[in-house]
């Protein structure tokens, strides 16, 4: 190419405001060019997942509730940290007995100890909440990534079979579910929570696939001719998921009181598991004689369930960009 | 725009017009006869217009492209202009097979690339490379620079072993003017223009032969677009770099490209070297096009002749008959209605050897003078 000149707009003739009469050559740079950031050594590379570190570290929200939620799993793994009793021995002499000095909440109408069930019921919640929640998010997101990502056929099957999903009502399919798969186990419950739960899951991670999937930069890999695995995995995944963990860790806390939903309605987990649920629907009765059987189980769950959902909330405000 | 350029000397404006007349001989002895590294033969992409619900039945299809050639040849700069949804960005992501073809050819070096696949096109694909138009979605965000310019030897592991990965990377962020020591820091933390030098360095990694920009500048301030437009000038004649340079912006255009094409609702209107089309057009919609440049010399603007077409781009679902462009050319006739142009030098000027002979798809095509030479 003989003598390649140094473009200016003024000759060119581009309306270019005041910045015409600028003679720009390549090295003087108005955006800053070669050196143009600020050299601060100390100033360390941020990813979006360390911007939202940071952020969360700052939110009260997110403190109270992580200080919750660690409370939790730790009484869920070592109950015995906080409180010495059996969940199931019974005393029938003390059945529904208020609150007494060594044993705050009182009895059950078993006459077991409420506190002590209170404790125990913590691991079964958290089990199956976090249990149901990783399998929704890991069958959700495979399903939903790949439909979104090839799109065609498998994606309006895929979408077909998520709309019958979405169909059923939980309650009534967790009854018809779960009296045919029985078992005194967490298992079956979250089984069907699984089963009932990826559509939501796998619905969020197509729409994020296909949005970051038309992405230039998805495209570039494309056209440096990058295989299909190494588009999902390296560019497509770690943008597209964000969602699925703000919408997951929501879930999280509706998977725990569909346990106790279903356990409270016998279909569940069943005597002599220990569960919030179970403990709800046998104080029940006594409502009126006894309130104390019902309101320590309740309010346990009502934390827990409030601790995950105040979580989620703030977790989607420090992934979402456009809250920046 | 106004009383900034009236402060410049007589003297000085004179100088630049000769040194821009200088540079625009080039073309035509640089590169005339030579071997085209690239044809591309009668393109066309049609997208389906589709109804239906679970049987889908074909009603139609958005004609993007509708049969366009041209050739590029080694170390040349082919510029490709025309307004939005003209089919501009659809030709440039067939010529990286980011999209098949409809029909038609593109060969490169004699081969057609649009039905290969496998290891022939991922080898094809090293040495046609695309930079994009929007620096902001370009850059994975969540990649460093230092993965994102190295990408493609991880791809492409035979250009460059393990160990020297980081060093060319370097070299390269050296080569597109930033600071090698920027290859940890994410894109976010640059600006748009140093953005697009990124996606450059990316572009440049496997050395490819040809580089096709859709819009490359379009998305940055003006004056960072005269800085990443001397840039990719620099590495044309540092690399021997084919470009085909996609824009919007004629002055640009007119800048970088040795030869340009105007395209017209999925057509080629008319192509020649930036002589030949900038001051020599014979298309009315090239000739509309150039009268509606801004001209910053505000006694010349008073001299030139405007050109205000009237109506619509109509819908590429459905082009006119005959000439795409009658519909709103001051010019059509009956017979542009009827026959459809063809590219080729028009039969008045098929005799003449001055600039007025090149392609050009209009049944009454005339010179006009549309922006007075500034004398």
């Amino acid at each position: 190419m003989p003598e390649p000149q140094p473009y200016d707009p003024a000759i060119a003739g581009t309306g270019a405001g005041g910045a015409m009469d600028l003679a720009i050559s390549e090295g003087s740079s108005l955006d800053g060019g070669p050196g143009g950031l600020p050299k601060d050594p100390s100033e360390k590379a941020r990813s979006l997942w360390s911007d939202a570190l940071r952020d969360l570290r700052r939110n009260p929200v997110f403190i109270i509730s992580g200080l919750i939620i660690l409370f939790l799993l730790i009484i869920s793994l070592w109950p015995s940290l906080i409180t010495s009793g059996n969940p199931l021995k019974a005393d029938l002499s003390k059945a529904q007995q208020g609150s007494s000095p060594g044993h705050p909440f009182g009895y059950d109408p078993q006459g077991r100890d409420v506190y002590t069930r209170v404790v125990y019921g913590t691991r079964t919640s958290v089990t199956v909440g976090v249990c149901a929640t990783l399998g929704v998010a890991i069958v959700g997101s495979f399903l939903g990534a790949l439909a979104g990502f090839f799109g065609g056929w498998w994606d309006s099957i895929l979408s077909r079979i998520s709309d019958i999903f979405f169909g059923i009502p939980v309650v009534l399919g967790g009854l018809v579910f779960l009296s045919v798969v029985t078992g005194s186990t967490v298992w079956p419950v979250i089984g069907f929570m699984i089963l009932l739960g990826w559509p939501q899951i796998a619905r969020i991670a197509r729409g994020s696939v296909i949005t970051v999937k038309q992405n230039d930069f998805v495209q570039a890999a494309r056209a440096l001719g990058a295989s299909n695995s190494r588009m999902m995995l390296r560019h497509v995944a770690p943008n597209a998921v964000a969602p699925v963990i703000v919408v997951a860790t929501i879930a999280l806390g509706t998977y725990i009181s569909l346990e106790a939903t279903l356990s409270y309605l016998g279909v569940g987990l069943k005597e002599p598991a220990v569960s919030w649920g179970i403990d709800i629907s046998a104080a029940s009765n006594y409502m009126r004689n006894a309130p104390h059987m019902v309101l320590y189980p309740a309010g346990a769950l009502a934390l827990t369930v409030l601790a995950f959902i105040m979580l989620g909330d703030a977790v989607r405000d420090a992934l979402d960009p456009k809250l920046r | 725009m106004h009383a900034d350029h009236t402060g410049r000397t007589e003297a000085a404006a004179e100088g630049e017009v000769a040194r821009e007349l200088l540079t625009k001989s080039r073309a035509e002895t640089a590169f005339a006869g030579q071997e085209p590294i690239l044809e591309v033969r009668d393109l066309v992409k049609h997208y389906p217009l589709t109804q239906g619900i679970l049987i889908k039945k074909q009603v139609g299809a958005v004609k993007a492209v509708d049969g366009i050639s041209f050739d590029l040849r080694a170390g040349e700069t082919l510029g490709i202009v025309g307004e939005s949804g003209c089919g501009k960005s659809t030709v440039a992501r067939m010529l990286v097979n980011l999209e098949r073809p409809t029909a038609g050819q593109i060969k490169y070096k004699g081969e057609d690339i649009t039905t290969m696949s496998g290891r022939a096109l991922k080898a094809v694909r090293r040495n046609i490379q695309m930079v994009f138009q929007d620096p902001y979605t370009s850059l994975n965000p969540r990649m460093t620079v230092g993965d994102i310019i190295g990408e493609p030897y991880e791809i492409h592991p035979e250009v460059a072993p393990k160990g020297d990965r980081r060093k060319k990377v370097q070299d390269l962020l050296d080569v597109v003017g930033l600071n090698p020591e920027y290859i940890n820091r994410y894109p976010h933390q640059f600006s748009g223009g140093q953005r697009q030098r990124i996606g450059i360095a990316r572009g440049l990694a496997l050395q490819p032969e040809i580089i096709v920009a859709d819009e490359p500048v379009s998305a940055l301030d003006v004056s960072v677009q005269a800085q990443v437009v001397n840039l990719l000038d620099r590495l044309q004649s540092e690399f021997n770099l084919s470009y085909v340079f996609i824009a919007h912006d004629l002055s640009i255009v007119r800048h970088i490209s040795d030869r340009v094409g105007v395209m017209y609702l999925g057509r080629m209107a008319e192509i020649g070297t930036d002589i030949q089309i900038y001051d020599h057009a014979t298309h009315p919609y090239t000739q509309a096009l150039l009268s509606a440049v801004p001209v910053p010399d505000p006694e010349a603007r008073t001299k030139r002749d405007r050109i205000i077409l009237a109506g619509d781009v109509p819908s590429p679902a459905n082009p006119p008959s005959g000439c795409r462009f009658r519909t709103r050319c001051w010019k059509a006739q009956e017979r542009c209605a009827l026959e459809v142009p063809e590219l080729a030098v028009p039969a008045v000027f098929r005799l003449e050897s001055g600039p007025a002979h090149h392609d050009s798809a209009c049944h009454f095509a005339e010179e006009r003078v549309v922006v007075p030479p500034s004398d």
